[in-house]
């Protein structure tokens, strides 16, 4: 099992020979360096830590910057953890790039969905609204009845209603790997990936 | 908007000459078709009413009449079962989009030729 961080770079089209068209997302994915390894003895189970992309120096915090000198690593952006069903030899300083990963190969694939502010439940939950005629007025968005009356007398808990959507984790599997560029490092999933351009996105197989 | 990567991977497929036609041209695409494993080649006559979307999702509509119907094929500019695209004739046209053609028959649907320049 390996996993990539990597960040959306956009959508586009490939053709193959034969003519089809593809849709894909193309991914920057890695190269990640394993920052820390945890086993069962140290830390009570079995992961890497594993850190990729960078920012200004100066936005890193000096406890930040004591952990990587530490690990000898580069400074990272972004730091994630893979759990690992069996303990593995790897070790600090390890890098994984694409080529963890074959072409054809079906990944997940997890991302930040795009905020999409305070939304109705027609758009949020898919909600069939109501009747135009028939003696409606300001009916045609609302989600209808919400509940019973006197017993239960409260709105069950979980019932759908309008509010925040998106901006959420939002994991996508049996995602296809169309093609990998191993040079540039990027990675070309079939179809659509959660989140905006420049997100974080994490695959793994 | 298009990034400089996503831009180096869609050149791979780009093709390179394509801008040398326009709606209201009557063009002969020339498509691959693929029966079984056999490959051939089938053109396909009729004017341009469109042209839309750049970049490697650039596609074009064709519009021809046979026998009385209106067939539209959509295709895809920089798909490689797309071959050559003769122009058979040029039309000189006001419009990008000749979407009106499809409420014409007969005389008033004809295009007049470009004089050329």
């Amino acid at each position: 099992m390996r996993q990539l961080l990597g960040t959306k770079i956009g959508m586009t089209r490939l053709f193959t020979e034969t003519g089809d068209e593809i849709p894909v997302t193309v991914i920057a994915a890695g190269p990640c360096p394993i920052v820390k390894v945890k086993t069962e003895k140290t830390d009570g189970y079995n992961a890497v830590v594993l850190g990729y992309g960078a920012k200004r120096k100066k936005l890193y915090t000096k406890p930040l910057l004591g952990f990587f000198q530490k690990t000898g690593t580069e400074p990272l952006r972004y730091l994630r953890e893979m759990r690992l069903t069996a303990p593995e030899e790897l070790n600090v300083g390890d890098v994984w790039t694409v080529d963890v990963f074959k072409r054809g190969e079906k990944v997940k694939v997890t991302g930040t969905s795009k905020g999409k502010g305070f939304q109705g439940a027609m758009r949020r939950h898919g909600f069939r609204g109501a009747q135009k005629t028939h003696g409606q007025s300001d009916r045609m968005r609302a989600p209808g009845s919400i509940g019973s009356s006197s017993y239960p007398s409260r709105v069950f808990l979980g019932q759908r209603m309008a509010g925040h959507m998106g901006d959420e984790r939002v994991s996508m599997r049996n995602i296809r790997i169309i093609d990998i560029d191993v040079e540039k490092n990027l990675i070309m999933l079939k179809g659509a990936v959660p989140g905006p351009r420049n997100g974080l996105v994490i695959i793994k197989n | 908007m298009s990034n400089e990567l996503i831009k180096a991977i869609d050149k791979k497929s780009l093709k390179e000459r394509t801008s040398d036609f326009a709606p209201g041209d009557t063009v002969r695409v020339h498509v691959k078709i693929k029966e079984g494993d056999k490959e051939r080649i089938q053109a396909f006559q009729g004017v341009v009413i469109q042209r839309r979307g750049g970049g490697i999702g650039e596609t074009f509509t064709v519009r021809r009449v046979t026998s009385g119907i209106g067939v539209e094929r959509i295709f895809p500019l920089h798909s490689p079962n797309v071959g050559k695209i003769d122009i058979v004739r040029r039309g000189k046209v006001r419009r990008a989009k000749l979407f009106y053609l499809r409420g014409l028959t007969g005389r008033s649907a004809r295009i007049k030729e470009h004089e050329g320049n």
